[in-house]
């Protein structure tokens, strides 16, 4: 596990997104109407559609391409679509500044590549289990 | 609780799966299960590979059809991307080729088949592949960057199938078959030779009798050599002659194989606790290569899993239908007909349709059916029952029974009407009429994704879409009315309920406006926020402050969001009337901006497609040009052709009209997107006709047209009037514009709306020149505080910073 402190609260708007790349993951920060910051694997599970900018309603965001709706606490795709994205977990601190928690997976951005090069994103990489 | 017994499959594919998800379903803690799969994949559509070629392999997340979570969810271990390499049947356990070991109760092996790959010489060679796995298709797909000619041996369904995916992909392709007729094995001559006929059309070429000898070339391939001596050149060779059944694993275990591996009626093999099922199991000795026998194995050995009596397996009447674009083809059980048989034919070469049913004493034993396929799965029924069909076989055939005049044949939706509940509509995954019917009335579905979420029907091959979607419509008809259907699902009120309390009530932002009138959801969804950001911004021009958070990514960045995340940019060039420096300056920052694709829209645009994010507010400043709303709910582009400046024909000023239009609405927004055009003559070279507002020239005057469409469903427009002057025509167009930002619906184009509340009553409110005179103020009101957007953005680092990534600061360990 490992913290990562990505920028302001302050620099991401009420209701909507900014991206930051984390260890070669591009992971989009969300900020809800109460400040709360979520923080999602930027990748919509139908096309890959980027989220970051959607149209977030509640805790949710609307994929700007064909309007899947994500929930960005969870990371499932809302019935009857399927699919999920990786969450991350985020945090504001006492000086406003966001802090994003990734598991230590030094192989976790060449996995991604190669899914891409296949098509095949590991929607949730830990649902790959034994996977050595 | 008892402890749950442990199953090991082997093979990650559909039959495998599909057996696992129907045990989860009967006994869900009854066993541990562990699956090995060969590819690095989670379990996929085999059937759609074809369709992921379509779409230049962009589409394979699409045919994943149980994704990475679902076995995390189920608490299913798989091992993806390992072969099992052995299996100790008196120890019970299996490893894979990486040394990863498993023991289990219970061993299912639906290690499925591989492409038969001829033996000739030169089948080893790069460039030779067959077309069963997703890496054959990547194969295909990186062959096609390169090079040209492909050729596909083997002239059946596979074959057919890959060679019009490789035909999307722009090559050049000939199928080669060793008979004289296309898909031998499931038509007859006269089916076979329409398909033919209609493939040539599409561009496949075919080398037929043609018995392949060897694959030429050095070490890759470079074409092939017949047996008669002659040639045809190929880069790409993919052999589709056929599978062979992967039993090699189960033979080196001493488990008895044939073909195939050997199963009785409960798909038990000959070693204890070992199953096999899907294209690897040979029963009564046939190993079956479609998907419907491979999930009817699947639910027999499921139930025998559980505990559950079945009858066990008895076999399969197969059915055939293939899914290449244009082309429809059906067949079903013994379509030949031999000794004993006979046959019905109606072959109508006008429309392409070509219908054969074999029956033998009373009973239906085959059929093939050619461009119009929507009986298959009802034929298919009666094949399968047995049931006599005596004096309903021309009525059968024709879909209306003689002697009671064709026009009276039954539509569609009558047959579905009629049509048995027990009758089965999706073939690939077994769903009765009847289970979809249930899940519209009981299960609530109302969409054909809620169905196939609820039943899986047209999950699998998607052929059935039309029957599923005709019984939606028969079903839920009468219960749609019923409803109550607000403007999206966060409320019942309509549009017109919306604007009158916002109106009456003062509402002011989109979010009081949600609480007030009671949003079932606080925050509301993509389709009403918008909404209700523009008729607030309608409503109140002067006080509203328009709210980004409430609009698309193409509105919020003012740039057309692209597939791939980059954005496109549209300046504005009024009239569609440039110049060499204009062309010259746009060209120079195209290339500064390494701008990978420039084309001219339909609306006599430049289009600068493939701009990142980041780099667009740069981009708009080294432009300073206004921008062209080519991504908004606004006025798009005003076209023009030339008229009298230079035409001959032309009558009057088109392209300085066409630019006055533009100019004074611009920026203007509009509950959908509004398209203009100015033409010079009744000749109407800008298409005029066909726009949300278009003016065509004629000797003396203008004439006013409106609500015309070019895209989905082309709608020519109505005309409003004839004008005589330039200031006519602004005080009318700019009237309706305003007449229309009052009164249609958040995303209704204006050939919609004309339809929903007839030309008439448009013609009517804008009959009496005061009317037009207080729409025009109305209108500028709006216009008035509007500004470019470019401009705005490039001058305020509080809009500048979201087109920017966060920084990643220093990275600290918890």
């Amino acid at each position: 596990m490992s913290r990562h402190r990505v920028g302001q609260a302050g620099q991401i708007d009420a209701l909507g997104s900014r991206i930051a790349v984390v260890g070669g993951e591009e992971i989009a920060l969300f900020k809800l109407t109460d400040g709360e910051v979520l923080a999602v694997e930027n990748r919509c599970p139908h096309k890959g559609g980027k989220l970051s900018e959607g149209m977030v309603c509640g805790s949710a965001v609307h994929c700007p391409l064909h309007d899947w709706k994500i929930d960005l606490r969870t990371g499932q795709a809302q019935a009857p679509d399927e699919g999920s994205v990786r969450t991350y977990a985020a945090d504001v601190d006492a000086d406003g500044s966001v802090w994003v928690e990734t598991a230590e997976r030094p192989d976790a951005a060449s996995a991604l590549e190669a899914a891409r090069g296949a098509g095949t994103a590991p929607a949730s990489a830990s649902g790959r289990e034994g996977r050595p | 609780m008892t402890i749950p017994k442990k199953l090991v499959l082997v093979g990650n594919g559909m039959a495998g799966i599909r057996c696992i998800e129907h045990l989860l379903k009967l006994a869900p803690d009854a066993y541990s299960i562990t699956v090995f799969g060969a590819e690095p994949h989670p379990n996929y559509n085999r059937i759609q590979l074809s369709t992921v070629l379509a779409d230049g392999g962009a589409g394979l997340q699409d045919i994943v059809l149980n994704d990475w979570s679902w076995y995390e969810d189920n608490g299913i271990t798989l091992h993806a991307g390992h072969p099992v390499a052995s299996i100790d049947t008196a120890m019970r356990t299996v490893t894979s080729d990486q040394g990863v070991s498993a023991s289990y109760d219970v061993l299912l092996l639906a290690t499925g088949s591989r492409a038969y790959l001829l033996p000739v010489p030169g089948a080893d060679k790069e460039g030779v592949i067959g077309f069963r796995d997703i890496r054959d298709c990547e194969t295909m797909l990186e062959a096609s960057r390169t090079y040209r000619r492909a050729a596909v041996i083997g002239g059946g369904l596979l074959g057919l199938e890959a060679a019009r995916g490789l035909l999307n992909l722009g090559m050049d392709v000939t199928v080669v078959h060793n008979s004289a007729l296309l898909m031998n094995r499931q038509l007859d001559p006269a089916a076979s030779l329409m398909l033919q006929q209609e493939l040539e059309q599409q561009g496949m070429k075919f080398r037929l009798n043609a018995q392949t000898a060897e694959i030429t070339g050095r070490k890759r391939a470079s074409g092939l050599k017949f047996r008669d001596g002659s040639r045809l050149d190929a880069d790409l060779v993919v052999m589709a002659v056929g599978i062979v059944p992967n039993a090699e694993l189960a033979a080196a275990a001493g488990i008895a194989t044939r073909r195939g591996v050997i199963v009785g009626d409960e798909l038990a093999t000959s070693a204890p606790g070992v199953y096999a099922l899907g294209e690897c199991a040979e029963h009564d000795g046939i190993a079956y290569g479609l998907v419907a026998p491979l999930y009817e194995q699947g639910a027999v050995l499921a139930k025998h899993l559980a505990g559950v009596p079945t009858e066990g397996y008895k076999g399969s009447v197969t059915s055939t239908k293939l899914k290449v674009s244009g082309v429809d083809v059906f067949s079903a059980g013994d379509y030949m007909g031999g000794e004993g048989s006979r046959s019905l034919r109606w072959q109508d070469e006008v429309d392409g349709v070509y219908k054969k049913l074999v029956v033998r004493g009373d009973r239906l034993e085959g059929a093939v059916l050619f461009g119009d396929t929507s009986d298959g799965a009802m034929l298919f029924n009666l094949i399968k029952s047995g049931e006599p069909i005596a004096g309903r076989e021309k009525e059968l055939l024709l879909g209306f029974a003689p002697g009671s005049g064709g026009a009276t044949a039954a539509s569609p939706l009558e047959r579905l009407a009629a049509m048995p509940d027990d009758e089965i509509v999706c073939g690939c995954n077994g769903v009765s009429k009847e289970a979809v019917v249930q899940a519209i009335v009981s299960g609530g579905c109302t969409s054909l994704g809620a169905i196939k979420a609820c039943t899986k029907a047209s999950a699998s091959c998607g052929g059935c879409k039309p029957l599923v979607e005709g019984l939606l419509e028969l079903t839920a008809g009468d219960a749609v009315v019923q409803v109550k259907e607000g403007i999206c699902g966060c409320t019942a009120l309509g549009r017109e309920e919306i604007v009158e309390a916002i109106s009456s009530m003062g509402l002011s932002g989109v979010r009081e406006t949600m609480h007030v009138l009671g949003w079932s959801q606080p925050e509301g969804c993509s389709k009403c926020r918008p909404a209700l950001n523009y008729y607030l911004g309608m409503l109140q021009p002067g006080s509203h402050r328009d709210e980004k958070e409430s609009r698309f990514a193409n509105e919020r960045y003012h740039a057309n969001i692209q597939k791939d995340g980059t954005f496109s940019v549209v300046p504005r060039i009024y009239g569609g009337v440039t110049s060499p420096a204009e062309l010259k300056h746009i060209a120079d920052v195209a290339e500064r901006f390494r701008v990978p694709l420039v084309k001219f829209t339909g609306g006599q645009r430049l289009d600068l497609l493939g701009v990142r994010k980041e780099d667009l507010p740069r981009m708009w400043e080294e432009l300073g040009m206004a921008s062209g709303s080519a991504y908004g709910k606004a006025l798009r582009t005003v076209k023009t052709c030339v008229g009298d400046t230079f035409c001959r024909f032309g009558t009057q000023d088109a392209m300085g009209m066409g630019i006055r239009l533009e100019k004074a609405y611009e920026r203007i927004s509009t509950p959908a997107k509004f398209k203009m055009a100015v033409s010079g003559c009744p000749r109407n070279c800008a298409e005029a006709t066909i726009k949300d507002f278009g003016v065509v020239a004629i000797d003396g005057g203008w004439e006013l047209h409106a609500g015309g469409n070019g895209g989905v469903k082309v709608r020519a427009t109505d005309l409003i009037g004839v004008v005589r002057t330039e200031e006519e025509v602004m005080e009318w167009s700019g009237a309706f514009l305003q007449y229309y930002r009052e009164t249609a619906s958040w995303g209704e184009r204006t050939a919609h709306w004309v339809e929903r509340v007839g030309i008439g009553s448009i013609r009517e409110a804008l009959a009496s020149a005061e009317e037009r005179i207080a729409l025009n103020e109305r209108l500028q009101e709006a216009l008035a505080t509007l500004e470019d957007p470019w401009k705005e953005i490039v001058g305020d680092p509080e809009l500048r910073k979201n087109f920017e990534p966060l920084a990643a600061a220093g990275r600290e360990q918890a």
